[in-house]
């Protein structure tokens, strides 16, 4: 029982690091991406490629599983996403999906189709007994590492000058141009900055998750979840939903495996018909 | 109000105007109907043409006559294809027609039922509504292996004759030839409806909503409409699909083919009927081209052609299609100057 909770606090908070960079692109820009499970495919097969063939430590691999995510992501954003934030949201729909096809098909070429994990450090498999209940060691890292991201994007966007903009921007961007703030460098930022922590959480997820060149059309509807029921108008709304989700995802499988998916997908209807705007939004406050 | 009769005068014949058959369009079918006795090699892939056209078609109606993007229109094709398939195998519908108007009808009834989903919030929750929908569907049918065969597909399908004197061959003449009649049908049926005083009010609906509802359209009542009669044609669409190959997968609840879909609409342009049927017929080629060279990496060159699309601008690609309708205004024979008159404001007062 806690073990499953466990499980799907650790999934869910996986989730979360996955999506934030959505959630925040979504509500700044109002651009739907769904090609960002693409950035974390590629945060993922850049510590494969790193741990198990060139050898270096699995700790040192996701930091660099970040960057690379990041620097991706600012490339793309100004060389190609840049010309796309003016048109309506079919040509949005149309230009992602195609990204995201481009990104399976060429990941497909040169990783091969063929799921691969992370060889993770032997220290960190196994499970821990506490008080009789089991954790695996692996689960606990994802929570504390996750909880730790969680703790510092809700410093940054609270407390820092950079968040404040951010926060101002998303509420009204076009106000915001008028208090001279650049808000066109602010979503270049913080899109690669979402783009590496979906990276991020694509490293840390090979493992949980499996990895292979379907991952970003597979976890697309995690993502959209996460966040349409938390709404975009803070960063509290996708991280309970991503909670939620997750334990429901986790809790769902064991328990009545028979309704597989249906589950999470049936929660996504009833919430979207109870409150279009998402679970956690401020209600009218645009 | 009530109008005066010379504009409910002048508003009739400029709708049958708009509705009248150009020359083009009459080349159109007869090139598609001469394809039965000209082209009997190319049967099997116009047949795949004929029913993507009409699935693309039923994108079309929603899409570019109502403004909604689906992106899981599959779901209704794959409900009409096993419905299909499924009538057939354990022969409770013999008739083919009979079996297609079903699998028809399942799809409509499904559609009319998520279409209140589709009439809430963003196109974002459209979207996920939409992809949603079609991700239980394919869930259902792969759960139920028992029905359905789950992830081996329905095989042991027998499709009689249609009507009982047509027996499917392998080359596909009866094939293309059924399924270019129902398509022709069912394109007669939709040119009616979006010539139709119904058409121009989804038009109006698509432009600006808030508009269209203050001047008294019923915004919600025609989305609901539209939205089950597009269900029903990707229905029949998907029963083309089951019928033809004796098959049915998973794979038609697919992800990737509402995202196909999408792509065929795109290319041959939406609002105007035959973008759905260009599209289909470019796409066919295009992937029976491409993935010759390289089958697997296939999706990649869908996705090019998609980012490309966007980043050059739709409107500039299907410009390509200028000089043929200034062709097409020339080749008019038809004196149209005194119809022209009323603008395309006119019929809304």
């Amino acid at each position: 029982m806690i073990t499953i909770l466990v499980d799907g606090i650790a999934y869910g908070m996986l989730l979360f690091v996955l999506a934030a960079g959505l959630a925040v692109t979504l509500g700044l820009m109002n651009f739907v991406n769904l090609a960002h499970g693409a950035f974390a495919m590629a945060g993922g097969y850049v510590t494969v490629v790193l741990v198990n063939r060139v050898g270096i430590p699995f700790f040192a691999g996701l930091p660099i599983a970040f960057l690379v995510s990041a620097a991706i992501g600012f490339v793309f954003e100004r060389t190609l996403y840049v010309h796309v934030y003016s048109k309506n949201p079919l040509d949005q729909v149309l230009f992602t999906i195609g990204l995201v096809f481009m990104s399976v098909a060429a990941v497909d070429y040169v990783m091969g189709s063929s799921q691969v994990f992370v060889q993770i450090p032997n220290y960190l498999k196994g499970q821990f007994d506490v008080f009789g209940i089991s954790i695996g060691r692996y689960r606990l890292l994802i929570i504390v590492l996750c909880g730790l991201l969680t703790v510092a994007l809700q410093f940054i966007l609270a407390k820092t000058r950079f968040g404040s903009r951010l926060r101002a921007a998303v509420d009204d961007s076009r106000v915001a141009r008028g208090l001279g703030i650049n808000v066109n460098w602010i979503f270049a930022l913080t899109f690669a900055f979402g783009s590496g922590l979906a990276g991020l959480g694509g490293a840390l997820g090979a493992e949980i998750l499996g990895l292979d060149p379907t991952f970003p059309l597979k976890f697309m509807i995690y993502f959209l979840i996460v966040v349409t029921v938390g709404g975009t108008s803070s960063i509290t709304g996708p991280f309970l939903a991503s909670l939620l989700l997750g334990i429901c995802d986790v809790a769902g499988k064991y328990y009545v495996p028979s309704l597989g998916a249906f589950v999470i997908y049936t929660i996504m209807i009833v919430v979207l018909i109870w409150r279009p705007q998402g679970l956690f939004s401020r209600v009218g406050s645009r | 109000m009530i109008p005066s009769p010379a504009a409910i005068r002048a508003a009739t014949e400029w709708l049958s105007a708009r509705a009248r058959w150009h020359p083009l369009e009459m080349l159109f079918w007869l090139a598609a109907f001469a394809a039965i006795f000209v082209l009997p090699d190319q049967h099997l892939i116009l047949t795949e043409i004929a029913w993507l056209g009409l699935f693309a078609l039923s994108l079309d109606l929603i899409l570019g006559y109502a403004g909604i993007i689906s992106l899981g229109h599959a779901a209704f094709l794959g409900l009409g294809a096993y419905t299909a398939a499924l009538l057939a195998k354990f022969h409770i519908v013999d008739e083919p027609v009979l079996a297609l108007l079903c699998g028809g009808f399942v799809a409509m009834a499904v559609g009319f039922v998520t279409s209140f989903l589709v009439l809430r919030g963003s196109d974002l929750t459209r979207l996920m509504v939409t992809l949603g929908v079609a991700l239980i569907l394919a869930e259902i049918a792969n759960r139920n292996g028992w029905l359905t065969g789950g992830a081996d597909g329905l095989q042991g399908v027998d499709i009689k004759p249609v009507l009982g004197l047509f027996p499917f061959d392998l080359a596909g003449h009866t094939g293309y030839t059924y399924c270019l009649i129902v398509l022709f049908i069912l394109f007669l049926l939709a040119r009616r409806l979006v010539n139709s005083p119904f058409g121009l009010s989804l038009l109006s609906v698509k432009s600006n909503p808030l508009r269209a509802l203050a001047i008294g359209i019923s915004v919600d009542t025609r989305l609901v409409i539209i939205y089950t009669i597009s269900a029903f044609y990707a229905g029949v669409a998907g029963a083309l699909v089951a019928q033809t190959t004796a098959f049915a997968s998973l794979d038609l609840f697919s992800f990737d083919r509402s995202a196909d879909l999408l792509l065929v609409l795109i290319i041959g342009g939406a609002g105007y009927l035959y973008g759905g049927l260009i599209g289909a017929i470019i796409f066919k080629f295009m992937q029976d081209y491409l993935s010759a060279l390289t089958p697997q990496y296939w999706p990649f060159w869908i996705g090019l052609v998609l980012v490309v699309l966007v980043l050059v601008g739709r409107e500039r690609i299907t410009s390509w299609t200028t000089p043929i309708r200034r062709l097409a205004a020339r080749l008019d024979w038809r004196t149209t100057a005194h119809l022209t008159a009323p603008s395309t404001e006119e019929p809304g007062h």
